[in-house]
C-alpha cells in the first residue's frame, strides 16, 4: 500500500468505517460487508504496527515515532505514538472486533433487533476511540479519547430502548462520568498544574518533581488514588457498579465491554499511567501503591464472592470480570517486572477467555430463550459446541494448564513474589477456586445433569404465540446456535489454548513495556 | 488608509444603527414586507460581521495590540474615544457573530412567531439592540457605555415583550427584566457619577491614571461606593446569582431568534463590562490586593454555578431549562474573572465565545422545534431524533459542549477555570466547578434521553425536519464550538493576550 | 461636629439618596405595576438630581461667555461656572429614563389587555391557576 502505517491510520479506518456503515444503512448485506471489511483493514494495519514495535524491541527502543494531530490548545497537542503495550491492547481490541463483528451480525439478525446501524455505526466510533486510547502519547489525549468511548458506547448501552436498558444506562453513564470528571480530571489537571508536562515516558512525571522535593510524596499518593478511582472503566471497586448495570445491552455489546473494549481500556489506562505517567521508579521511592494492592486484592475476592450468588449468567460473568480486571490492577501496583509482565498478559488471556463465555451466553439467549443458570440444566447435549467452547474459556480463566490464563496467573505469582508479598500468592489461589466454584458447575451441569421437566419462563416475551412453544421449548425445539454465532465463539476458544501454546511475541511485548 | 479602514471603530457603531433606522423607513415606504425587512437585517448583519473581522485583524496586526479612534478628531481625554483591544475584539466578534446567525435563523421564525405588519419595525429593533451590544463592546468612555447600555436594554424590553403574541407571560417577563434592569444600570450611572465625582473625567485610561493616582486610595470611602454600585448594577446585568431572577423568564417567553440572539449575547457584554471597569477602571491592584472585591464575585459565582444548574434539572420546558443552564454558565465565567490569575481569565474569556456558540445553537435549534412542533415542553422531545435529526443532532452536541465533554469547546473553557483555580490555591473550588459539570450531564442527558432513545408518538408523524436557512444557522454555531474544542488556538490566543493585557502582566 | 459639618456640606446628596430609596422601595414594595414603574421614575429623577448637584459650585452660574465690549473685542473670561458636563449627561439620562418608562407603560397597557388586571398578584394567581407546575416569571 502507498499510505504509511501509523497510528492515524488505525484511527482513521475505524471512523471511516463508521461513516459507511451510517450511509450503507438501507443495505443490510452491504452495512454488515463494511463493519467486515473496517474490522479485517484495522486488524491489518495494527499486525504492521505490531511488527514495527516488535522490531523496535529487538533493536532495544520502545516508543515510535510520535504523531500529532494538532495543538488542542497551547501547549497541549493531540499526540500518538506506537508502543508496547498500545500495541497489545490495540491487537487485542482490533482481533476481537473482527470476530465479535461476525457474532453480532448472528445475533442481531437472529433476535430480529431494531436500529441496527446505529449499532454498528457506534461500534465503528467506538472502536476509532479506543485505538485513540491505545496510541495516546499524553495524558491529555488519553483523556479525550477515554470520554470518547463513553460517549460512543452509552447508546450500544442503551440500545433496547426500554425502560430497563435506559435505567441501566444511566448507571453505565453516572458512574464512569462522575469518576472520570471528578476524580480523573480533577487528577490530570493537578498533574498539569503541578509538573506541566503530561506525556508519557518511562521516567515519569515526577521524577523531577520529587527529588527536588517540591511535590511531596503524599501528592503523588493522592494522585495515583484520584487516577486509579478515576479511570472507572477498570472497575475496582467501589467504582465497579456500572459492569452489572451494563448488563441490559445486548451480548454482543456486552461481549464487547467485557473482553475488548471498555474494560480493557480501564485497565490499559492504569497500567499506562502506573508505567509511564508516574513511572514505576517514583511509585517505588514514594510507596504510594500500596492501598492499591489490598484495593486490588479486595476487588478480587469480593468480585468472584458476590459471583458465585448470581443465577443470572450475564451478571455472574460481569462480576467475574470485576475480580479479573483487579488482577491487572494488581499486577501494575505490584511494581514489579513480572506484575507488570503479567498484568500486560492478563490483559490478553482474559480478553480471549471472557469473550468466549459471553459469546457462549448470547448463544444461549438466541437459541434457547434462557438467561439464568439454573434453566441451563442438561443444556450442553443440545448445545455441545456452546457449552465446550464455556468449558475450554472457564479454564483458562480459572487460570489451568493447558490454557493461556495460566501464563498470566504464573507471572502475576512470580510478580507477588518479587515484591516481598508472598500472602498475594494465596489471595491468588484462592480467587482460582472461587472461580472455579462459579464458573465450571454452569458447564457441568449443562452436560451431565438432566434438564428440568417443568417449562421454564420464556423469556424472549413478545411473541404473543408462545404458550404453546414453551412446552416445546425446554423439550426438542433447541438447537445449537446459528453459525454466524458459534464460529467466533469455537475460534475464540481455540485462540486461549493457542495462547498457552505459542505466548512468545504477546510476552516479548510485554516484556518492553517500561524499559 | 481608506475611508473604512480609518474609521472602522465608528463605523461598527454606526453600519447597524442606520441600518435599523432604515429597516423601518424601508417597510413604510414599501409597505411590512417580510421577506424585505430580512433581507435588509441580513444585509447589514453580514456588512456587520464583515467589518468585526477587519477590525480583529486590525487589532490582532498592531504593534501595540490596541487600536485607538478619536470621536470627531477630538483626543481623549476631552473627546470620546473608541479603544479596540484584544479583549473588546474578541466579544466583538462574538456579538456580531451571533447577530448574523440568529438574524439568518430568524427568516421562517420571525414569519411564524411576529405580526405580519410588524417585521419592519421588530428588525429595527433589533438591529438597534446589536448597535448598543457593539457600542458597549468598543467604547472606551464610561457615560457612552451608559447610553449604550441603555439603548441595548430597552430595545431588548421591547424584543422580549414581542413574544407576547406566542405567549402572553411574555410581557410580564419583560416588565420584570425593565424594572430590574432599569435599576441594574441606575447604579451603573451612579457608579460612574461617583467616579466622575473623583476624577473629573469620563474616558476610561484617564479615569484609571486618574484613581490610581489619588492617595490613600484604600480608604476612600467614595471609591468604596462606586465601587460597590458598579459592582451590583453590572451583577445585575449579567444575571449573576443572586440577581438573576430576570433571566429565565427573558429567555422563556422571549421569541426564539430573540432568545439566542440575547443568551449569546447581552449577559457577555454585561461580563465584558465587569472586566473593563474592574481590571482597566479600578485596576487589578485596587480590585483585588485592597479590595476583597473578588471573594464576593467567587462566593457568588460558586453559588451561581450550582444553585441555577440544579434549578435547570427539574425545569419540564426546555428553553426554560436552557435559560437557568445560562446563568449556571455565567457563573464559570464570573468566577474566571474573580480568580484574577491568567489561566482563571481565559478561561472566563474564551468561555464567552464558547458559551454563545454552544448555547446559541441550542437556542436556535430549539427555535426549530418550536417552529416545527408549535411548543417545547420537555415531552415534545420524545423521539424528535427521528423526525428532525439534524437539528437534534445540533442541540446535542451543543449539549455534550456544556456538559464540557472533551473535543467540545466547553472542555477547553473548563480546562483553564480549573487550572485557575488550582493556581490560585482554591482546590475546592476546582471540586466545586467539576460537580457542576455532573449536574450538567444530568439535565443534558435527560433530553438526550427523550430525544434518541424514546419512541415518538404517532402523532408527530408530520413533522419534517428545519427549514435550510434555520439548520444552516444552527449548525454554523455548533461547528464553530466543535471547531474551536479541537483546535482552539485561536480562541485561547486571543484570550491569553486579553488576560495579560488585563492584569497588566507582560505575557 | 465634625460629622455635622460634612454634613452641612453634602446635604443635598443625602436628600437625594432619601428620594432614590423611596423610590426603590415603591419598586420593590407595591403590587400595581403603573406604581412599580412610578417608583422606578422617582427612582431615576432623584439619581438625576444627585449627579447635577455634584456639579454646583458656591457663586456658580451658567457657563456663558459674558459679552463684554472693550475696544471691539467680545471678551472673555466667564465668571466661575458650574460643572456643565453633568448636565449634558443628565439630559440623555432623562431621555433613557422617559423612554424606559414609555416602553414600561406600553408593556403594561398590553397586560392589561392579556390579563385584564395591572395588580401583579392577580396577574401570578391566574398564571399559577394555568400552568400550576411552573414557576412564574
Amino acid at each position: 500500500m502507498g499510505v504509511e502505517l501509523t497510528p492515524l491510520l488505525a484511527m482513521a479506518i475505524p471512523a471511516a468505517g463508521a461513516v459507511a456503515i451510517a450511509l450503507l444503512g438501507r443495505w443490510p448485506n452491504l452495512r454488515e460487508a463494511a463493519t467486515l471489511t473496517t474490522a479485517g483493514l484495522l486488524l491489518a494495519v495494527v499486525l504492521g504496527l505490531a511488527n514495527q514495535e516488535l522490531a523496535r524491541g529487538a533493536a532495544g527502543g520502545n516508543f515510535g515515532p510520535a504523531f500529532s494531530l494538532g495543538e488542542m490548545i497551547p501547549g497541549m497537542a493531540l499526540e500518538f505514538r506506537v508502543e508496547a503495550l498500545g500495541v497489545i491492547y490495540a491487537l487485542v481490541a482490533s482481533g476481537l472486533w473482527l470476530l465479535n463483528s461476525v457474532y453480532s451480525i448472528g445475533y442481531m439478525r437472529a433476535h430480529h433487533e431494531e436500529n441496527q446501524t446505529r449499532f454498528y455505526m457506534c461500534f465503528g466510533l467506538a472502536m476509532a476511540s479506543v485505538m485513540g486510547i491505545a496510541f495516546a502519547s499524553n495524558m491529555f489525549t488519553l483523556f479525550v479519547f477515554y470520554e470518547a468511548l463513553t460517549m460512543t458506547t452509552y447508546p450500544l448501552v442503551a440500545h433496547a430502548g426500554t425502560p430497563t436498558a435506559l435505567r441501566g444506562a444511566r448507571t453505565y453513564l453516572g458512574v464512569l462520568v462522575t469518576t472520570s470528571i471528578c476524580f480523573l480530571l480533577l487528577g490530570t489537571s493537578l498533574t498539569w498544574y503541578l509538573t506541566g508536562n503530561l506525556d508519557f515516558s518511562v521516567e515519569g512525571v515526577f521524577a523531577a518533581g520529587v527529588e527536588t522535593n517540591s511535590i511531596s510524596s503524599g501528592m503523588v499518593a493522592l494522585l495515583y488514588g484520584l487516577f486509579v478511582y478515576g479511570i472507572g472503566k477498570a472497575a475496582v471497586m467501589p467504582a465497579h457498579r456500572w459492569l452489572p448495570a451494563a448488563m441490559v445491552a445486548p451480548t454482543p455489546v456486552s461481549a464487547f465491554l467485557h473482553a475488548v473494549a471498555v474494560v480493557k481500556a480501564g485497565v490499559f489506562s492504569v497500567l499506562k499511567i502506573t508505567v509511564y505517567l508516574f513511572g514505576l521508579d517514583t511509585l517505588k521511592g514514594v510507596g504510594g501503591t500500596d492501598f492499591f494492592i489490598y484495593a486490588a486484592c479486595f476487588t478480587i475476592i469480593a468480585g468472584s464472592g458476590v459471583a458465585m450468588f448470581q443465577d443470572n449468567l450475564k451478571r455472574r460473568l460481569a462480576y467475574s470480570t470485576i475480580s479479573q480486571l483487579a488482577y491487572i490492577v494488581l499486577g501494575a501496583a505490584l511494581l514489579t517486572p513480572s506484575g507488570i509482565e503479567g498484568a500486560g498478559l492478563h490483559i490478553v488471556m482474559h480478553a480471549w477467555g471472557k469473550i468466549t463465555l459471553f459469546f457462549c451466553a448470547g448463544a444461549v439467549m438466541v437459541a434457547a430463550h434462557k438467561t439464568d443458570i439454573s434453566q441451563m440444566k442438561g443444556l450442553g447435549r443440545k448445545m455441545p459446541f456452546t457449552f465446550g467452547a464455556f468449558a475450554i474459556a472457564s479454564i483458562s480463566i480459572i487460570g489451568l494448564p493447558p490454557m493461556g490464563g495460566s501464563w498470566s496467573k504464573w507471572y502475576l505469582m512470580m510478580g507477588s513474589l518479587e515484591a516481598d508479598k508472598s500472602w498475594i500468592v494465596w489471595v491468588l489461589v484462592v480467587s482460582s477456586l472461587m472461580n472455579i466454584a462459579y464458573l465450571l458447575p454452569v458447564a457441568t451441569n449443562a452436560f451431565f445433569l438432566s434438564p428440568d421437566e417443568k417449562p421454564s419462563p420464556d423469556v424472549h416475551g413478545d411473541h404473543g404465540h408462545d404458550d404453546h412453544g414453551t412446552v416445546a421449548h425446554s423439550a426438542s425445539g433447541i438447537q445449537e446456535a446459528p453459525l454466524l454465532c458459534v464460529i467466533p465463539l469455537c475460534l475464540t476458544a481455540l485462540g486461549s489454548f493457542l495462547l498457552f501454546l505459542y505466548p512468545g511475541p504477546i510476552l516479548t511485548l510485554c516484556q518492553m513495556i517500561g524499559s | 488608509m481608506s475611508f473604512i479602514d480609518y474609521n472602522l471603530p465608528v463605523l461598527i457603531v454606526i453600519v447597524p444603527l442606520l441600518g435599523g433606522l432604515l429597516s423601518v423607513l424601508w417597510g413604510t415606504l414599501f409597505g411590512p414586507r417580510r421577506d424585505l425587512s430580512w433581507g435588509w437585517a441580513m444585509l447589514v448583519a453580514a456588512a456587520e460581521l464583515a467589518l468585526v473581522l477587519k477590525m480583529v485583524g486590525t487589532v490582532v496586526d498592531s504593534a501595540t495590540g490596541s487600536v485607538v479612534y478619536n470621536m470627531g478628531s477630538w483626543p481623549g481625554p476631552w473627546g470620546i474615544e473608541y479603544r479596540v483591544d484584544y479583549l473588546n475584539a474578541f466579544v466583538l466578534l462574538v456579538v456580531a457573530g451571533i447577530g448574523a446567525a440568529t438574524i439568518l435563523f430568524a427568516r421562517h421564525s420571525v414569519h411564524d412567531e411576529i405580526p405580519h405588519d410588524r417585521s419592519h419595525v421588530f428588525y429595527g429593533v433589533w438591529l438597534l439592540c446589536l448597535t448598543g451590544l457593539v457600542g458597549i463592546t468598543i467604547t472606551g468612555d464610561t457615560f457612552n457605555v451608559y447610553v449604550l447600555l441603555e439603548i441595548t436594554s430597552l430595545t431588548s424590553y421591547a424584543l422580549i415583550a414581542m413574544g407576547k403574541d406566542r405567549d402572553r407571560r411574555a410581557l410580564l417577563a419583560a416588565l420584570r427584566y425593565l424594572i430590574l434592569g432599569s435599576i441594574g444600570a441606575s447604579f451603573i450611572l451612579l457608579g460612574i457619577g461617583y467616579l466622575l465625582m473623583l476624577t473629573g473625567t469620563l474616558n476610561m485610561e484617564d479615569m484609571h491614571n486618574t484613581l490610581i493616582a489619588i492617595p490613600d486610595l484604600a480608604t476612600n470611602r467614595t471609591v468604596l461606593v462606586a465601587f460597590a454600585f458598579l459592582l451590583v448594577g453590572l451583577s445585575l446585568k449579567s444575571a449573576l446569582f443572586p440577581l438573576h431572577m430576570w433571566l429565565p423568564g427573558a429567555y422563556t417567553y422571549a421569541p426564539s431568534a430573540i432568545s439566542a440572539f440575547l443568551a449569546s449575547t447581552a449577559t457577555k457584554v454585561g461580563i465584558y463590562m465587569a472586566f473593563r471597569f474592574m481590571y482597566t477602571i479600578f485596576g487589578r491592584h485596587y480590585s483585588i490586593e485592597v479590595l476583597p472585591g473578588h471573594l464576593v464575585l467567587l462566593a457568588c459565582a460558586a453559588a451561581a454555578i450550582i444553585v441555577p444548574n440544579l434549578s435547570a434539572i427539574r425545569q419540564t420546558e426546555v428553553k426554560r431549562l436552557l435559560a437557568f443552564s445560562s446563568a449556571g454558565q455565567i457563573g464559570y465565567m464570573v468566577m474566571g474573572f474573580a480568580l484574577a490569575n491568567e489561566d482563571g481569565m481565559t478561561g472566563s474569556i474564551v468561555h464567552l465565545f464558547n458559551h454563545a456558540a454552544m448555547k446559541g445553537g441550542m437556542f436556535l435549534a430549539i427555535g426549530a422545534v418550536i417552529y416545527r412542533v408549535g411548543s417545547a415542553h420537555i415531552t415534545d422531545l420524545n423521539g424528535l431524533g427521528k423526525r428532525m435529526p439534524w437539528t437534534m443532532g445540533a442541540f446535542s452536541i451543543g449539549g455534550l459542549g456544556l456538559a464540557g465533554f472533551p473535543l467540545t469547546a466547553g472542555f477547553i473553557s473548563k480546562w483553564y477555570l480549573i487550572k485557575g483555580c488550582l493556581t490560585a490555591g482554591y482546590w475546592y473550588l476546582a471540586v466545586l466547578v467539576l460537580f457542576a459539570s455532573l449536574l450538567a450531564v444530568i439535565y443534558v442527558w435527560k433530553m438526550l434521553e427523550r430525544i434518541w432513545f424514546t419512541e415518538p408518538d404517532e402523532s408527530t408523524a408530520h413533522i419534517k425536519e428545519a427549514p435550510p436557512t434555520m439548520l444552516i444557522a444552527t449548525w454554523g454555531l455548533i461547528l464553530t464550538s466543535l471547531y474551536f474544542g479541537v483546535h482552539a488556538e485561536f480562541t485561547v490566543g486571543m484570550a491569553q493576550k486579553a488576560a495579560a493585557f488585563l492584569l497588566e502582566v507582560t505575557p | 461636629m465634625s460629622v455635622l459639618l460634612s454634613f452641612a456640606g453634602t446635604y443635598n446628596y443625602a436628600i437625594y439618596i432619601i428620594l432614590m430609596m423611596i423610590g426603590f422601595y415603591g419598586v420593590i414594595a407595591k403590587k400595581n405595576l403603573i406604581k412599580q414603574a412610578l417608583g422606578l421614575g422617582l427612582f431615576s429623577t432623584g439619581l438625576f438630581l444627585f449627579y447635577i448637584s455634584m456639579g454646583v459650585f458656591d457663586g456658580g452660574t451658567a457657563p456663558v461667555w459674558r459679552a463684554v465690549h472693550e475696544g471691539g473685542h467680545a471678551l472673555k473670561d466667564a465668571g466661575p461656572y458650574d460643572n456643565p458636563l453633568t448636565h449634558v449627561l443628565i439630559l440623555t439620562a432623562i431621555v433613557v429614563s422617559v423612554s424606559t418608562l414609555a416602553v414600561a407603560l406600553a408593556i403594561i397597557v398590553n397586560i392589561q389587555r392579556a390579563y385584564g388586571t395591572i395588580e401583579e398578584d392577580e396577574i401570578r394567581a391566574i398564571e399559577a391557576g394555568l400552568h400550576p407546575e411552573e414557576e412564574v416569571a
